[in-house]
């Protein structure tokens, strides 16, 4: 990953009729990361992939690909793009071949270089059987694939994929991720999803949005790091009085699970397992389990975009605050 | 780029039954009709014909009737092959290849209006084929010939301007097919209302059809074909880049 800056997005918004659907987005990408979009249906994530692909234009806002403004000079900025959107834009009636050279062609690739170009997409989309086939025989996985090669044909540094495990089963599911990160090596993906485990094995980086608004932009290691340390789990045969432990340097909550265990949240920098260990012992609180409490990603996902309240000013909608 | 996606409208329109299907029942109808006036209208009164004083010559007797009928069933056929070239996209959610692709509104609409105008010119060399026939047994006015294809040819090509246009207004074909023909039929029969003069008269396509039927090239009747077909063109570009404004 180099750390040249690819795309720059700067406070985009859009607006259909009277209601925003989108406010204030911007985030930059540099040169061969891969970036997960991810946030709840309807939160916005599939306008944000239109407009970066050039089929809406921002009502604010500005977005530059390889230095190019894609509303002034829309040739040279899409041409460092490729773009699957949530349907594939597939011509049912047409062999996955006479698509892709299709394509090839849209994206200005010189007519001696198409063959090759098609070729290279199939392989990587892992098509070569598939040349002679018509798109409407294919099976949806492979549909998905064309799909994909679709976006690849032409090498564009930025690769823009849309929900594209979205209906597929488990093994076109890992096969697809698998692409994906093949893609990471040699373009800039950015990979718009709902489905969480996919941002943590696929994503350098991941994006959340909800209600149109960036909620969160972390890259996936400080995330991961900062999930891990966040909390704890511990479990006592007689368990103590929660204030004692609360009283613990750096603790900051403690919440009863459940199933009678404790979640011990408490600051990053300061962790208070080996203070707990040795109280517990001292005390005769009968320690028999503790560990990391790790928050997933879905929960701060389900944090992130549920305990928020609704912004003053909304579209009208939100209750009153 | 223009060709490219010229090309590719072409071509797709063979893929399905449609056009193979068009151009069966066009070619049938409109020997059906040819023979009739050759045969029937024409035939029997050649003798008479012939004595007449200042006698125009059969191929002005034989061509503008068969001409202003063949562009009349062509009316209801071209709405058929026009009604696909936007909507058919938008509603596959294939426009957003074209989008994404580093081509403009205008390429788009240029190239699939040219797709649309390559399968029209083979129509229109089918129906030459006919009057040319006549070539076989006699003699004919050439001039006359070529000036009234060249005026269907530009009526067409106005036709396939206001088809593409409405395609780019809806995503149901069939909803574009029934307003085309809708709007056509008006810019034909604009005429009848006021007996032929006056403005609402000057608009009527029939008006600036007339003429080249009758050997006569008026520059004013092919500019103001070209200019209908400039203005629709305009409007599917603005229409197309109004969608991406996300004006609806």
């Amino acid at each position: 990953m180099s750390t040249e800056i690819l795309v720059e997005v700067e406070h985009v918004a859009r607006d259909y009729g009277d209601r925003r659907v989108l406010r204030d987005i911007h985030f930059s990408l540099r040169r061969g990361e891969v970036l997960g979009f991810l946030g709840p249906n309807g939160a916005g994530k599939t306008t944000t992939m239109q407009i970066l692909s050039g089929n809406l234009a921002p009502s604010e806002g500005r977005v530059r690909i390889a230095g190019h403004d894609l509303l002034d000079e829309p040739r040279a900025a899409k041409s460092a793009l490729g773009y699957l959107a949530e349907t594939p834009p597939l011509y049912r009636d047409l062999t996955v071949d006479e698509y892709l050279d299709y394509c090839a062609a849209l994206n200005r690739l010189p007519r001696r270089e198409q063959k090759p170009a098609r070729e290279a997409a199939k392989r990587k989309c892992g098509l070569e059987e598939a040349g002679g086939r018509l798109i409407a025989n294919l099976s949806k996985g492979y549909q998905q694939r064309v799909g994909i090669a679709q976006a690849i044909i032409h090498l564009p540094s930025l690769v823009i994929l849309d929900e594209p495990t979205v209906g597929l089963d488990p093994i076109q599911i890992r096969e697809i991720r698998a692409l994906i990160r093949d893609l990471g090596r040699e373009h800039s993906v950015i990979l718009s999803t709902h489905v969480l485990p996919e941002v943590q094995t696929v994503c350098d980086r991941v994006l959340i949005v909800h209600e149109g608004e960036l909620v969160l932009d972390e890259t996936i290691e400080r995330l991961d790091r900062h999930m891990k340390t966040a909390s704890i789990t511990v479990a006592f045969h007689t368990p103590p009085a929660t204030g004692e432990i609360e009283r613990l340097p750096g603790v900051t909550a403690v919440q009863p699970e459940r199933d009678g265990r404790l979640r011990i949240l408490h600051e990053a920098d300061a962790n208070p397992t080996a203070a707990i260990v040795q109280l517990a012992s001292e005390r005769g609180w009968g320690l028999y389990e503790i560990r990391p409490g790790r928050l997933s990603l879905e929960q701060l996902f389900v944090e992130l975009t549920t305990e928020r309240e609704p912004s003053a000013g909304d579209d009208g909608r939100g209750p009153a605050p | 780029m223009i060709f490219t996606i010229a090309w590719r409208e072409f071509r797709s329109l063979f893929l399905s039954p449609l056009a193979w299907a068009i151009l069966a029942v066009l070619q049938l109808i409109l020997g059906i009709l040819f023979f009739y006036i050759l045969i029937v209208v024409y035939g029997p009164n050649q003798d008479k014909y012939a004595l007449m004083e200042g006698w125009p010559g059969a191929t002005l007797i034989i061509l503008p009737n068969f001409l202003t009928l063949a562009a009349f069933l062509l009316l209801l056929v071209v709405p058929l092959l026009t009604m696909r070239l936007i909507s058919e996209e938008r509603r596959a959610k294939t426009l957003t290849l074209l989008f994404s692709a580093p081509i403009s509104m205008t390429e788009i609409v240029l190239g699939k209006y040219l797709g649309v105008m390559l399968f029209l010119l083979l129509v229109l060399a089918l129906v030459a084929l006919m009057p040319l026939s006549l070539l076989l047994g006699g003699r004919i006015d050439l001039g006359v010939v070529f000036a009234g294809l060249f005026g269907l040819a530009l009526t067409l090509a106005s036709f396939a301007a206001v088809g593409l246009f409405i395609s780019t207004l809806t995503q149901h074909p069939t909803v574009a097919a029934i307003a085309s023909f809708g709007a056509l039929l008006c810019f034909w029969l604009l005429d009848v209302s006021v007996q032929g003069t006056g403005l609402v008269a000057y608009l009527s396509l029939f008006n600036h059809y007339q003429p080249f039927l009758q050997g006569v090239f008026d520059t004013a009747d092919a500019a103001y074909h070209l200019l209908l077909i400039v203005t629709f063109l305009t409007l599917s570009v603005r229409r197309l880049d109004a969608d991406r404004l996300g004006i609806a």
